[in-house]
């Protein structure tokens, strides 16, 4: 055990920090749930990615740095001190990108990954259909193939930001007698091919957050599936881990919420006494957000000689989804009665970034798998105990 | 950056575990806990032929001058077999108040050779903790006064025995008067040595209640796995699958700050207090919510005296207050955090 970065990670370090100093936008972006928000969302994207930013992880082949996992949190920390734009791409970045390194061929990996970490395409997920939420296996959209194409038919929904978005990814069936986890396959569809209808839903906070996504006899190349035809379950779950794990939501995020709770709580406390106990609530919420740095700082620790993470990012996807809606809910009672105003209110504090937050924060128990789901896949992976 | 043990603490941990597995099964525990003294001297003898006192005594009084670190893996084994002995105050809380004193300080050097080789055990009564452990038992305790030192023999100290909910506990009031016979530093060193002492003895309760922690999980797990009601075990029904995932949830998310606040004292960090204190807090929550949830997937059966889960239930209750309550550790990380120039946020994991 050694807690201190080496020269080259100091380094590093810096160099982020510079450059975000120098780039990231004095005014905050437009929310990336509008089509200009989600624009501009991805022209700062292809900044970080001049500067091979975007994906510090990737290889520099790719537009990456190589970067191992500690560089990475490196990354995030600065990345989120610096109070940079949300990362509008992530499904691409964290969940395809990957799946595409595992399972994809040369030619898919050639053309599709230097433009995930470009974020000149912009992928939407295709998981949950009306009728499959958490029971993703029973997924009924299905893909028949006709000569060199597949013939999809369907319905997906939850597809975030789909329409905005340039690309889809999901499961599809592909063999009509299948049933449940078997006979998917794991396909890329374009979202403006013929055939497609994308119908967005508002979202809690009143933007097209989301989408449902219609296949009516769309025609995609079977060169789009990734992996063997059929084995699309086993494509999806060999990375599901990075989305509930440390990818998608890094500590930095929310050790970030937590020092700006911090002065929220300073500041409450100057103005009218701390009457109800939310310090113990502040402290807590610092408590968490810093146990899941030291645990992501373990778990990467961990990786890096060689372990393989499974259920345990079950683990980190309940305690940052929980930890999140609890320093909202604390925020929002410090706010008191300007709590509820919204951005550009005129009284609004924080220009109503933190209902932004209180309002995104409802949705992460259930996105990437609900925490109900999480918890039976830690007492039944981690615990043994009978799935009956 | 490395915030993983060397195989070699895994495998010293993994020893450990296997010689009290050995030496202190449920079954020894109930025979201990009904002796007066509450105590086994055979236990001790073994536990320091090991080598266990000798830890922390540096190698020159004849110990093997191991850190922070090597307490935080062994003292969750402690927990884990629920060990009835307060060991850890004499070879980890002592010693290290020992080590820290001046060379030549009275009874240093001699007091470290015994605690090595397991001759002596040494009570330490700190402002903190209003009743001492094993005091009934000690050869020498080692009490705070206003910041200076002193060293007292049983003898010297009047006590009367309290007793406690977990039987594994032997605790007294004492009444000692200090003298200037009796202090061995004063304040000016003192202080400093009392505050480490603190740390250490609230990290000793942090490993010890995630061992516990994690014994009352196992327990339960084993218990709903063969527990059956309307025809199925009750570990397949979600609404106690998911009460054990939260057991483990809280485990997996203190371990880490145990390491940290570990490294932290062994490395003389600044801000030992704060990573101490969020230990302490993590800790002791991840095993009152053990017990909790713990007792109630037992249902009944887990009420009775007769089920192994109340010795490690009652031990996570009462060390819970132990070396600081709850209100102590949260107002040192209020006073850390809450500062006007605290350094906290994504960049101060680690220090910058």
């Amino acid at each position: 055990m050694q807690l201190k970065f080496n020269d080259k990670q100091n380094a590093f370090r810096q160099e982020v920090r510079a450059w975000l100093a120098e780039n990231v936008p004095a005014e905050p972006l437009q929310s990336y749930d509008t089509r200009e928000g989600f624009e501009e969302h991805r022209e700062w994207e292809g900044k970080l990615y001049e500067s091979r930013l975007s994906m510090v992880m990737w290889p520099e082949h790719l537009g990456g740095r190589g970067c191992d996992l500690i560089e990475w949190l490196i990354f995030e920390e600065e990345y989120y001190a610096a109070g940079a734009p949300m990362r509008v791409n992530q499904n691409g970045q964290l969940l395809l990108g990957p799946t595409l390194m595992e399972f994809g061929t040369e030619a898919q990996k050639r053309h599709f990954l230097p433009r995930i970490a470009s974020s000149q395409d912009m992928w939407a997920q295709g998981w949950s259909e009306p009728d499959a939420g958490s029971d993703m296996a029973a997924i009924r959209s299905r893909a028949t193939r006709e000569g060199n194409e597949l013939v999809i038919n369907g319905q997906k929904t939850w597809s975030t930001r789909a329409i905005f978005a340039d690309w889809v990814f999901g499961l599809f069936r592909t063999d009509p007698d299948s049933k449940r986890h078997h006979g998917l396959s794991y396909l890329m569809v374009p979202l403006d091919a013929p055939g497609v209808t994308i119908r967005p839903i508002k979202a809690l906070n009143g933007k097209e957050a989301f989408a449902e996504v219609f296949f009516d006899d769309v025609r995609v190349p079977v060169t789009n599936c990734i992996g063997d035809m059929g084995q699309g379950w086993a494509v999806a779950m060999a990375t599901a881990g990075f989305e509930r794990g440390l990818l998608l939501r890094s500590p930095a995020r929310f050790q970030q919420t937590a020092k700006r709770l911090v002065a929220l709580y300073r500041q409450y406390a100057r103005d009218y006494g701390d009457h109800n106990g939310l310090r113990d609530t502040v402290i807590e919420s610092w408590m968490g957000a810093e146990a899941y740095a030291q645990a992501a700082y373990h778990t990467v620790g961990l990786i890096e000689k060689g372990a393989s993470i499974g259920a345990e990012s079950s683990i980190n996807k309940i305690i940052w989804s929980e930890l999140d809606l609890k320093m909202h809910e604390a925020a929002m009672e410090m706010l008191g009665a300007y709590g509820e105003l919204r951005a550009g209110a005129p009284e609004a504090v924080d220009g109503g970034s933190w209902l932004e937050g209180f309002l995104f924060a409802q949705a992460g128990p259930i996105y990437a798998g609900t925490n109900e789901i999480q918890r039976n896949i830690i007492a039944e992976r981690m615990l043994g105990l009978p799935r009956v | 950056m490395d915030f993983t043990f060397t195989e070699d603490q895994l495998a010293f941990k993994e020893a450990i575990s296997r010689f009290l597995m050995t030496e202190a099964p449920p079954e020894m525990l109930r025979d201990i806990w009904e002796t007066e003294d509450g105590r086994s001297p055979e236990l001790r003898r073994k536990i320091a032929e090991q080598g266990l006192m000798a830890l922390s005594v540096p190698e020159e009084q004849g110990g093997l001058g191991m850190d922070d670190i090597a307490w935080s893996l062994l003292t969750q084994e402690l927990g884990y077999y629920a060990i009835p002995d307060s060991m850890a105050d004499t070879a980890y809380v002592a010693a290290g108040l020992l080590r820290a004193l001046p060379d030549g300080t009275t009874g240093r050097e001699d007091m470290l050779t015994r605690v090595a080789d397991g001759s002596i055990r040494i009570a330490i009564s700190h402002s903190i903790n209003p009743l001492v452990a094993d005091v009934h038992l000690a050869d020498k305790i080692i009490v705070e006064h206003q910041g200076a030192i002193h060293l007292v023999s049983r003898e010297q100290a009047g006590y009367e025995r309290n007793e406690s909910i977990d039987s594994s506990r032997r605790l007294s009031k004492i009444s000692v008067t200090p003298t200037a016979d009796s202090q061995i530093a004063a304040a000016d060193t003192g202080a400093a040595i009392w505050e480490q002492t603190l740390n250490r003895g609230a990290l000793a309760v942090a490993g010890q209640s995630l061992g516990l922690a994690q014994r009352m999980l196992d327990l339960s797990v084993d218990y709903a796995v063969q527990r059956k009601q309307f025809g199925k075990p009750i570990g397949s029904f979600q609404a106690v699958k998911h009460k054990l995932a939260d057991v483990v949830s809280g485990i997996e998310f203190a371990k880490p700050t145990l390491y940290r606040a570990a490294y932290a004292l062994a490395n003389n960090d600044a801000r030992a207090d704060l990573y101490v204190s969020h230990a302490k807090l993590a800790s002791c929550e991840a095993a009152w919510v053990a017990a909790r949830h713990g007792i109630q997937v037992h249902g009944a059966m887990g009420y009775t005296w007769e089920a192994d889960l109340q010795m490690f239930m009652k031990r996570a209750w009462a060390l819970n207050a132990s070396w600081g309550t709850r209100d102590f550790h949260r107002q040192r990380i209020a006073d850390d955090i809450l500062a006007d120039d605290a350094q906290i946020g994504p960049r101060y994991t680690f220090g910058e």
